[in-house]
């Protein structure tokens, strides 16, 4: 996979068949992108796991938190990894440990570690990095739209009007694909500076 | 699903807009509503905190506003944008959001005249400093960098002469000086020339004119490329730092690479209130969807109507980059290839006075202080947009006294040569 233009089918059909994802990082404190993120995907039917030792015996929006990845006890078929890059590749380790294996492994956005995704590609895991799955459920469902995003999807369909815990349609056309080209410039500049 | 690409006339036609969900409409409706009912109170936090996606209060987003959002940032090739009252208020919010008192920004000296006053008065009583530097000369900007220049301020086509701007020269004196580079493109439109392929950074239009294109509607809008990292060094706190008034939120964090257009959305929208109608946004959209086909009759008039205007006795001077001779022919072939837009000046050999006396016998040309418009329209920049300046600044700034501007119609041209010859003539 080529990690810096994903196409717009690779994150479609990640979001729509996953139905579990465990959060890494998830925070209880309603002012962080992970707190966004684990309401948002929640809302959106997705069966959410918040991971965080530090939390332990409290809940977030009426998930229990669970302190490790081999203390979920069940299967799952997402990881979410809120953490900073150089974080990573524990959190795969462990995943990797995980039986059965989870399909997917997604690190957010600012996130990346193309040693890590190596690894969990070649056991045939799927890998998103420097992504938000908020964001994307958002843009390729269009609902992002309402904040002005371009959301780089075409629809001549009528859409429902969406309610709490409705799942979006994401089939909507795509406008130039997973090529996030001014973000991937932005992250290329950034390297050539520095 | 297949991931292709729509050309330019399909995203101005299609792009933010789908059928009503409620009726099944297939214009996108007019939401003349200044408010939003919430689901419940969770709901309604939810929004207040930027949680969730959704409409709150109009002063804030509109669902016909976002619809025009996600056009103009498709048509720019954008992450998103910001749709607001005016180009001048496009302008106050994008430095809002860059600049704190005591801070700089260089602006090319070449400007529509109301920006040129915008950025000399108003925003000096703010403490946002302009400092002048020359598109025709790359070095002037670089000169121009400091410790607390925080962004660059040029046009694609220039006001009033329609001169073309090296923008990606000038993007990497930006980069250099690790600032964003802001691209007024209100000239040229995303049909002749999209700075986000070029270095900008951020990109704001008058809708008002070649966009929404009839004369009939005010309005502004910001596109951000999503290419600035905001964060480094502290230089913009309102992306990069915890913010107050969202509980501390950092919006770079959270929105990735759209933060900059959430900021002038959630801090300078919110806070300012230069909200854009509805139904303007609705005439700006109708407009919009007629755009390529508009823009190059505009620019075959225009080249039309110079190349007549270059020939005639009368014509001492004629400043349209779209002429093979013209000093900036070379960028206009780079950047704008379809056309060199549709505004642009000439001087006359008799001076102030044939410039008044020519106005005033134009038939068909409108002299009013507006450009893309369907319809000609003429005016003297000297004693009109550029009057407040002093004689010098007028002459740099490509006004002279002997300058007449014309934004060049969609009507046949043969009528608008027709116009202009009985009026040089007579």
């Amino acid at each position: 996979m080529n990690h810096d233009a994903y196409p717009d089918n690779y994150i479609r059909g990640i979001l729509n068949s996953v139905k579990s994802i465990a959060m890494v990082g998830a925070s209880p404190v309603n002012v962080r992108p992970s707190y966004f993120a684990f309401k948002y995907l929640a809302q959106r039917g997705y069966d959410m796991i918040p991971i965080n030792p530090g939390h332990v015996g409290k809940d977030l929006l009426g998930k229990p938190f669970v302190a490790s990845l081999s203390d979920i006890g069940r299967p799952v078929d997402m990881i979410d990894i809120f953490r900073n890059s150089s974080h990573i590749m524990p959190v795969v380790e462990e995943a990797l440990t995980l039986d059965p294996l989870p399909k997917v492994i997604w690190m957010q956005l600012g996130a990346r570690d193309d040693a890590a995704a190596a690894k969990a590609e070649s056991v045939g895991i799927k890998v998103v990095m420097n992504r938000c799955p908020k964001i994307e459920y958002g843009r390729l469902s269009s609902e992002i739209s309402w904040m002005g995003v371009n959301s780089r999807t075409l629809s001549s369909k009528r859409a429902p009007v969406p309610t709490q815990g409705m799942r979006l349609s994401l089939n909507r056309m795509s406008v130039g694909g997973g090529n996030t080209a001014a973000s991937d410039r932005a992250a290329k500049n950034k390297t050539e500076q520095s | 699903m297949s991931d292709r690409l729509p050309g330019f006339s399909t995203l101005a036609v299609h792009a933010g807009a789908q059928p009503d969900p409620t009726t099944g409409a297939r214009a996108t409706p007019i939401y003349q509503t200044t408010s939003f009912v919430f689901n419940d109170a969770d709901h309604a936090a939810s929004l207040f905190g930027l949680q969730a996606f959704g409409n709150i209060y109009t002063r804030i987003g509109n669902p016909t506003n976002a619809v025009l959002e996600e056009r103009v940032a498709a048509l720019e090739g954008g992450t998103a944008a910001l749709a607001v009252a005016s180009g001048h208020a496009a302008q106050v919010v994008v430095l809002q959001q860059l600049l704190q008192p005591g801070d700089e920004f260089i602006a090319a000296r070449k400007l529509y005249g109301g920006s040129i006053n915008q950025f000399t008065h108003a925003f000096k009583s703010f403490g946002w400093n302009v400092v002048w530097a020359d598109p025709d000369d790359i070095a002037s900007f670089e000169r121009a960098v400091t410790p607390r220049t925080k962004a660059i301020f040029i046009e694609s086509i220039a006001n009033p002469a329609g001169s073309i701007t090296d923008i990606e020269a000038i993007s990497t004196v930006a980069r250099k000086a690790g600032v964003p580079l802001i691209v007024d493109n209100t000239l040229a439109s995303p049909y002749l020339i999209r700075p986000i392929d070029h270095g900008a950074d951020i990109v704001v239009h008058s809708l008002t004119k070649f966009l929404g294109g009839h004369g009939n509607s005010l309005g502004g809008i910001i596109v951000d490329a999503g290419t600035f990292d905001w964060s480094t060094g502290g230089k913009y706190p309102m992306l990069s730092e915890p913010r107050p008034e969202y509980h501390g939120i950092r919006l770079q964090e959270t929105f990735g690479n759209f933060a900059f257009a959430i900021a002038c959305r959630v801090l300078g929208l919110r806070d300012l209130g230069p909200a854009l109608s509805p139904f303007n946004a609705f005439m700006i959209l109708t407009g919009i969807e007629t755009l390529p086909l508009r823009m190059q009759k505009h620019c075959d008039n225009a080249r039309a109507v110079a190349e007549f205007l270059a020939g005639h006795p009368a014509v001492a001077s004629v400043s349209y980059a779209g002429l093979p001779s013209d000093k900036y022919n070379q960028l206009a072939r780079k950047y704008a290839p379809k056309g060199a837009g549709a505004v642009f000046t000439f001087s006359l050999k008799g001076g102030y006075d044939a410039g008044v006396s020519l106005v005033s016998k134009l038939q068909l040309f409108s002299h009013l202080a507006n450009v893309g418009d369907t319809r000609s329209l003429v005016i003297h920049p000297a004693s009109t947009t550029h009057s407040q300046l002093d004689d010098a600044a007028k002459v740099k700034s490509g006004a002279g006294p002997d300058v007449v501007r014309l934004s060049i119609g969609i009507e046949d041209k043969e009528d608008l040569i027709a116009d202009l010859e009985q009026a040089l003539g007579a």
